[in-house]
Parts: structure tokens; sequence; C-alpha cells
């Protein structure tokens, strides 16, 4: 006989002892050890059913907790007890009842036997591995951990900042560096004879009994003071969350176990009858020789564990609804906010939408609807252009707007006019790009022909709500990006900020534009903000456009449009 | 009224203010559900059924005749091993109809729904008395669960999951479905799946907000804000739900499965934590019928009154479906539109 196993057992009795006549068909003893919490009742008809195996032992039972020393002494129970029994084994493998053989068991055999002085356990020491769940590294070397982290965990914690406030160490015993990894393991039947038979042993079980989680570390310490030839990887595959908890495999998962070709997986789902059903299978001719390669699945899990410590950012959902303090990017991706550029050209939007090939809406935010692009009464997602829907919840609006149309650049306009409740909310965003022609909702006022006291009074509004913007994109807790230009530096040379926005809509450097939009006619612009500085109000925002101002197409200055931090 | 606004965040003394407070209507909660056992009539019983790791389904149905087989292969399939049934007043053999399943224990009542919390007092006492310890799934008869991996992994290795992550609760979102066309022109035939016949779904019109006392995340949206709610974006329907919970005899939903006391049960957060959808058959062509009943009895939503025109406008056999409809296909679709997560379930 040349493979033992040691199979510890808490639950699904009925999976484990399908797990153990697989093992036993392959001609290996097993010992079992049954946690002591099992009902007595169950451990007797388990008993019972493995009666006809003579080569199934089973050993003292310890009762055992996740992360607790009672699973290193069952280990160290059965360990004894199989050695004891079959003196002469080769190699003994450490498997839980909720293993199952992914490969015939002669083929490890096989395999073992070409390696029989190699010990097969995952050991490294913490410097090198980023497994930190609780927050605890090299401590759980350094500090005593009497209280368990599952059922007290205020009192481990407590006792954890305790010790660090004290500066308290344990002392290491000599000699023993500490290792940690996998629990799983396959070592050679003298490695596991010289661990237990120590002289030292005392001394070891006294110090590894109170660190953190002393299954991952005590055989993966010791082995390296006794064996010959430690290959440092575990030939059961095994993959944990974040948090330190085994993933489950379930039906579905079949063509990946077999992939991986690794000889033993844990933890099975006891109901997966299809992997019980079809596992082991032998592998076909060459294929019989083939190397255990668990990274066959590392991609699904690194996957996995991205979705979920970041999440998807820029969506709103039922399970992630970020707060608004924390995140900078609050959506999905990059949109452009223009403000003043549709008052000072005409027919602006459809001639940015040709330029970049971005969607560019309408004012989004308007009184009384929301102008999609097309201007359709619905847009992307169910979107409504219902004014009272999108005001209920404007910055929840604007989020599903980027989110449902993640993969096209959305530019909308804005300006005072519109519900301003966005404002803070796009100043914060990482994702938005602000481009701001100040004062241009003058030129509307300007064109049209009304009482000029009703003028005078609409302008001193929309001033006062467009400096309060301004002064929300000039704080400091703005990280979108920013710039700004009154109309009267703008129009002096608008190509510049023209093809910024066109740049960084169309994400790729575009040629000199030639094609530009057809500018208002602002003659007499000058003299009508004079007029109502006459009549005592200051248009501050439109910059200073001096009274006689003819738009002179050589006056192209190369002025850069300045950039808010 | 409650106002959009981000998570309440309050001293020390006005928290423990609303604990002591919410402690308070949970034990009134409790206390309802106690009182209103009495009106529950047993008709079927066959809860000796129900074993110890037994997933339960509690469920108070109106005149389901027409959901109900296709409700029940559905859960069955999914793993629900019992189902706990409250019969409100039905009067065209829905009782017969139950009462002749070997799954199911049957309880009749003709007292006001209304009354009795929309039946969350009668499941109350049901779930007090055989839910304690139990995973249990609290759902309308027009409501199919669906999650991650649901069509693989049914609900025994959900709730496995969840207990290994320490969860008691698993939240879901309403999915409304409606069908291409107006509701009453499609047939829709005992048995059958609905989803053959309410084809599409709102995508992405969601929105959230916190609930100022409760602390749940409060959803609303989808097509019955943007038809019939537009200019009172307030009152569209609650859509976020708890329908899954390991329950214990002191828990209590508050309204409908929207929110629970304690609290944390609600608390279904987390950067895309694992959620799922509840699969809304509301508007099968029955709907018009339902409506106008439904407008008779007043029996539906705290301020009846209120939601006149909704089921006015329901009654009119209405095309709920737009160009930006989508298809509904399968939850990793729904997972691709941010409508449900599966955080590191592989």
């Amino acid at each position: 006989m040349s493979v033992g196993v040691i199979m510890l057992v808490h639950t699904a009795l009925d999976r484990a002892e399908q797990a153990i006549r697989h093992w036993v068909d392959g001609g290996c003893p097993v010992v079992v050890h049954v946690d002591q919490k099992v009902r007595p009742a169950d451990y007797a008809a388990f008993v019972g059913s493995l009666a006809d195996l003579p080569d199934v032992r089973f050993c003292k039972r310890h009762a055992c907790d996740w992360g607790t020393w009672a699973l290193v002494e069952a280990t160290q129970s059965a360990a004894a007890h199989l050695l004891e029994s079959f003196p002469t084994l080769q190699h003994i493998y450490l498997a839980s009842g909720s293993c199952l053989p992914l490969r015939p068991v002669p083929d490890l055999r096989d395999y073992l036997a070409a390696r029989p002085e190699t010990d097969f356990i995952e050991s490294t020491t913490t410097a090198d591995v980023p497994w930190t769940v609780g927050g605890l590294d090299e401590e759980r070397f350094t500090l005593r951990f009497p209280f368990s982290w599952r059922r007290q965990r205020k009192l481990f914690d407590f006792y954890v900042r305790l010790q660090q406030a004290v500066g308290y160490k344990r002392r290491i015993p000599e000699n023993v560096v500490p290792h940690m990894g996998s629990q799983w393991w396959c070592l050679t039947g003298r490695t596991v004879a010289a661990i237990l038979n120590d002289p030292k042993r005392t001394v070891y079980e006294r110090y590894f009994r109170k660190v953190w989680i002393p299954d991952e570390s005590y055989f993966q310490s010791l082995v390296r003071l006794h064996s010959t030839k430690v290959e440092s990887r575990s030939l059961t595959l095994s993959k944990f969350d974040y948090q330190g908890k085994p993933h489950i495999f379930y039906d579905d998962h079949k063509a990946l176990l077999r992939r991986s070709a690794c000889f033993v997986a844990r933890k099975i789902w006891p109901r997966a009858d299809v992997l019980y059903d079809s596992f082991p299978v032998a592998m076909s001719g060459k294929e019989q020789f083939t190397e255990p390669n668990p990274s066959a699945a590392d991609r699904i899990f690194a996957q996995a564990v991205e979705r979920r410590t970041l999440g998807r950012p820029g969506l709103l959902m039922q399970s992630r609804f970020p707060s608004s303090d924390r995140d900078n990017a609050m959506t999905a991706g990059p949109y452009s906010v223009l403000q003043g550029l549709g008052d000072v050209f005409e027919g602006f939007e459809e001639w940015l939408a040709k330029t970049t090939g971005a969607t560019v809406h309408g004012h989004l935010f308007a009184p009384d609807r929301a102008e999609f692009s097309g201007r359709g009464p619905l847009f992307a997602g169910g979107l409504s252009d219902n004014a009272m829907l999108r005001d209920y919840n404007p910055t929840n609006f604007l989020i599903n707007l980027i989110w449902n149309t993640r993969g096209t650049h959305q530019a909308f306009q804005f300006g005072p006019r519109d519900t301003q409740d966005i404002n803070w909310m796009v100043a914060k965003d990482t994702d938005a790009r602000i481009s701001v022609v100040s004062g241009a909702w003058m030129i509307p006022l300007f064109k049209a022909r009304q009482e000029f006291s009703d003028l005078r009074k609409e302008a001193a509004r929309l001033q006062q709500i467009e400096h309060e913007h301004l002064k929300i994109l000039r704080s400091p807790y703005t990280n979108a990006r920013v710039r700004v230009q009154s109309l009267a530096e703008f129009v002096l040379a608008p190509m510049d900020m023209l093809q910024l926005i066109v740049d960084e809509m169309s994400e790729q450097t575009h040629p000199r534009l030639t094609d530009v939009p057809q500018m208002a006619d602002l003659t007499g612009l000058g003299a009508f903000l004079q007029d109502l500085r006459n009549q005592g109000m200051h248009p501050f925002l439109t910059g200073d456009f001096p009274a006689n101002l003819e738009r002179d197409s050589t006056l192209q200055t190369p002025r850069k449009p300045y950039l808010v931090r | 009224m409650l106002t959009p606004g981000p998570r309440l965040s309050r001293g020390l003394f006005a928290t423990s203010k609303l604990a002591y407070r919410l402690r308070w209507k949970r034990r009134r909660l409790l206390f309802r559900c106690l009182r209103k056992r009495h009106q529950l009539a047993l008709r079927q019983d066959r809860t000796t059924l129900i074993k110890p790791d037994s997933i339960l389904a509690f469920c108070c149905v109106r005149n389901e005749a027409l959901r109900l087989p296709y409700f029940l292969q559905y859960y069955r399939a999914l793993g629900v091993d019992h189902f706990l049934f409250v019969d409100n007043g039905s009067d065209e053999g829905t009782g017969t109809y139950l009462a002749a399943q070997d799954d199911v224990s049957l309880w009749e009542t003709s007292e006001s729904y209304k009354l009795s919390r929309f039946g969350m007092d009668w499941l109350g006492w049901l779930q007090m008395r055989f839910g304690h310890g139990h995973w249990c799934l609290t759902v309308d008869a027009d409501e199919l669960l669906a999650y991650p991996h649901h069509a693989t992994h049914g609900l025994r290795a959900l709730t496995g999951w969840l207990d290994q992550q320490g969860r008691p609760s698993f939240g879901a979102l309403m999915l409304d479905l409606y069908p291409k066309g107006p509701v009453e022109d499609h047939k829709y035939h005992a048995g059958d799946d609905p989803l053959s016949v309410l084809t599409h779904f709102d995508p992405g019109n969601y929105r959230a907000q916190w609930h100022p006392i409760y602390d749940n995340l409060w959803v609303q949206g989808g097509v019955r804000a943007r038809r019939f709610f537009a200019s009172e974006s307030a009152r569209a329907p609650t859509l976020n739900k708890v329908p899954l919970v390991k329950w214990h005899r002191r828990y209590a939903y508050v309204t409908s499965t929207h929110q629970m006391l304690p609290r944390h049960l609600h608390d279904v957060l987390g950067t895309g934590a694992m959620s799922g959808i509840l699969l809304h058959t509301k508007f099968l062509y029955t709907i018009g019928a339902k409506s106008r009943e439904e407008l008779e009895r007043k029996q539906h939503f705290e301020n009846s009154a209120l939601y006149g025109t909704y089921h006015d406008d329901l009654t009119q056999n209405p095309d709920l479906w737009y160009a930006g409809s989508m298809r509904y296909e399968s939850w990793q679709q729904l997972m691709e539109l941010g409508l449900i997560a599966k955080e590191d379930w592989i």
C-alpha cells in the first residue's frame, strides 16, 4: 500500500461515504475523523454503512470549529491511527468529506509513486502572501488568540487590540519559521511520522494552540523542519473567497473541474448529483500523466473577487448605492456638460453630433421636459422626458442615463434656466467634463423682443443662478474637469474651446476643426449690455464686452481657455 | 411625504430613540399577528410534512386559479419543500385546487385584506408558528423569484451560500413584465409559462433613495412609474423587497415584504451584493377585470382613493410596450443590465 487517506468529516455523511468508497476502491486505506458534534445515532449509522470495508478505520473524535486547534488535533489523531495500522505508507493524503476525487485514484498513486520523497504542501511565509483575513498577517503568529473569531468577535477584536496596545509579542519556538498555506496536504509517511514523533512536539503544540488559524500553519511550518523535499502547492483544487471562505463547486462546474486536471477538488456541494455521478473520470491515453493545473480556474475566481470588492462603478441598484461622499466616479463613464455653447452657435447640437459621433442631447434638465437627443418622449432604458418624473430624483436620472448608454459618449446642454439640483453631484463626479461659456444666456434675452424692465429682471435672476453654479465648480470639492470662459473671451477665440470639447468627446485627437458652426449674430450685444449697465444691472458674467465690438474673423488671438483646478 | 436624499446620519441619542421606537413597533406587529390568528380557519393541514431543513413558501391569494398551477410548478422546481397558503375569500375554485396539492397547507379567511396589513398579519402568524428556523419565501402569486444561477443552483444552494456568508436575508427587485401590445389582447392559459406572454420590461429607469425611518434603500420606477405615476412620482409603487429570510419568530414584515424589523434584515447593500429579481406577472390579460373589481373592493394600498386613476387606467386595456422595452431572456441579461448582482458566487 502506497497511499493512505485521512478524511475529516463534519456534515453530508452520505457524500463522505461515497468519497471513502472511491478511495478504498482505488486501493487506499482511509482513517476517518468524524466531528464530535455529529449526533451519536448518525455516527453509528455512518460507521455501520462502511462496515463492509476492512480498510476504513475511525479514530478518536474531537469537536471541531472552523480555524481552531481541534482541527489539528483531529488530523494528528487520524495520522497516528493511520501510521499505526499501515506503517509502510509512502504518502498520506489529507482530505475532507466534501472532497471529491476528480481523477481515478490509481492515477494519483502512480503520480506519487514517481515522487516518493516529495511532500506536497502549500507552505509560504507571511511576508509572501496577501491573505490577511481579519487584517492579521504576521501578527497571527505573535499574538495570542484564545477567543473564537466566529462566535466571540468582539472579545477577539478587543483582545487583539489590547495586545497591540501593550506591545505584547509571543516568542516563537526555536527553529520554527512560521509558514502558512492551504489546509489540504499530501505528505510522505516519513515526514508525518517525524512531525508526530518530534521530541519537542509538546513545545510546538503549546505554541500553535494559540496561533490564529493553526490548521493552516501547524503542518505548514513543521514540515520545513523535517522534510527533505517540499513542493509548495496543494494537490487539492480549493479556492477561497476574499473572506477566506471556500468557494463551493456545483454541477455547472463540471467542465472547469475536468479542465483543472487536479486529483481532488473541494468543496463540492452535497447535492451536486452530476459531479458525484461523473467523477472520478479517467483521463484518456496520454492525458493520464497530465500535471494538475489549478490555475485553469483562476480567471473566473479573479473575476469573482473583483466583482465582489469593486462592484460596478456608475451603477445604482437595489444592492449597490454608494454614498456620494466616498466615491469619486459616480457614473459609468465620461460625459460632457455644455453650458452656453448652444446659445452662442446656431445648430450647435447637430454640428457636435455630426463632428464627434457622440449622442448630443438638448437641455436634459429643461423646466418643461427632458430634451433627449431626437426629442423623443422616451430614451434608453425607459427614461421618460416627463419633467416631474425626472425632477423627483434628478441625480439618479442622470446616473441612469449614463449607465444605460455605456459605450457611447453622452453630452447635454445646460444653463441657468434648467433645474439646478444636479450641480453638486456633477461637480463632484470625476467623469464629468464641464465646459461653460458664462453669460451666454444673455444672447436669447438680447434676441427676445420684450419689455426691457422684464429682461433686466430675468437677466439678474439668471446671472444669480449661474454665479451660484460657478461657485460650486470652483469649490475644492469639485472633481470634474472644468473649463470656464466668459462670453467676451469666448467669442474672441471660439475655436480653442471647441477643439478641446470635440477632442475629449471623441476620445482621440481630432484633426484641426475646419467645419465650424454658425455663430449667432451678436451685432448690437455690446450696446444691449451697456443699456443694462445704464439701468443699474451689472452683467459681470459676460465678461468685458466692449460696447462697440464688431466680430472680426482676423481677431484670432491665441488665447487658451483656462482650466479651473 | 418622503423626499429623496442621502442616508441620514443620526446622533447617538436619536439612534437609540429610533431603535427603541422600532422595537416597540415590532412588538405591536407581532401582537397583531397573534390576534389575527383567530381569523384563519384551517382547511388543509399537511404541516407534519415540514422537516427541520425544509424551505417554506408563504403566500396569500384571492382568485388566482389562473396563475397558481405554474406558480407551484416553478417554485417546486426551484426547491420549495412546502407551501403555506392563506385563501382570502376566493370564489372560483382556488381553494379546492390548492387543497388538492400534496405539498400545500391551506388556511381560509373572509376577513378584510386591508385590515390584515395586506395579508401580512395572517402570514406573520403562520411564519411565527411554522417558519422559525427555516428559510422562508414570502411572495405573491404573481411573483416568480429569479436570481444568479437560478436555473442550475436551486434555492437550497442559494440559502446554503447565504448561510455560509452569515446573511439572514436576500433582497430582490420587482420587475414588471408586460406584453407587446394591449395587455388584454394576449391570452394565457393556466399552467403556461407567463413569461411566454409577458415578454418585455423596462431596463433602466429605476430610482433609489434612502428611506428616512427604516434605513432601507427605497427603489421606485419601471413601467408603472413611467406610465401611471409620472406626475405623482412619490406614489409610484415600491419595488424593493426582501422575499427570502431565515426566519426567527421575533421577525416581522412591515409593509408587504418591502421593509422588515429588525432593520438589519432589509439592509442588503454592498458593492453590488448578491440580489435577485421578482418577475412580476401582474399584467396578464385579466388585469382589467381585476382592476375593475379593485375599484369596488378598495382593499389595496393605504389610501385607495388616491390610486383610483391608476386602476382606471388599467381598465382601459393599455399598451405598455415602447421601442426601448427589452425582451426578457435570462438572469445573465439582468446582471449585465445591473438589475441583479451575483457578487463572487461562482
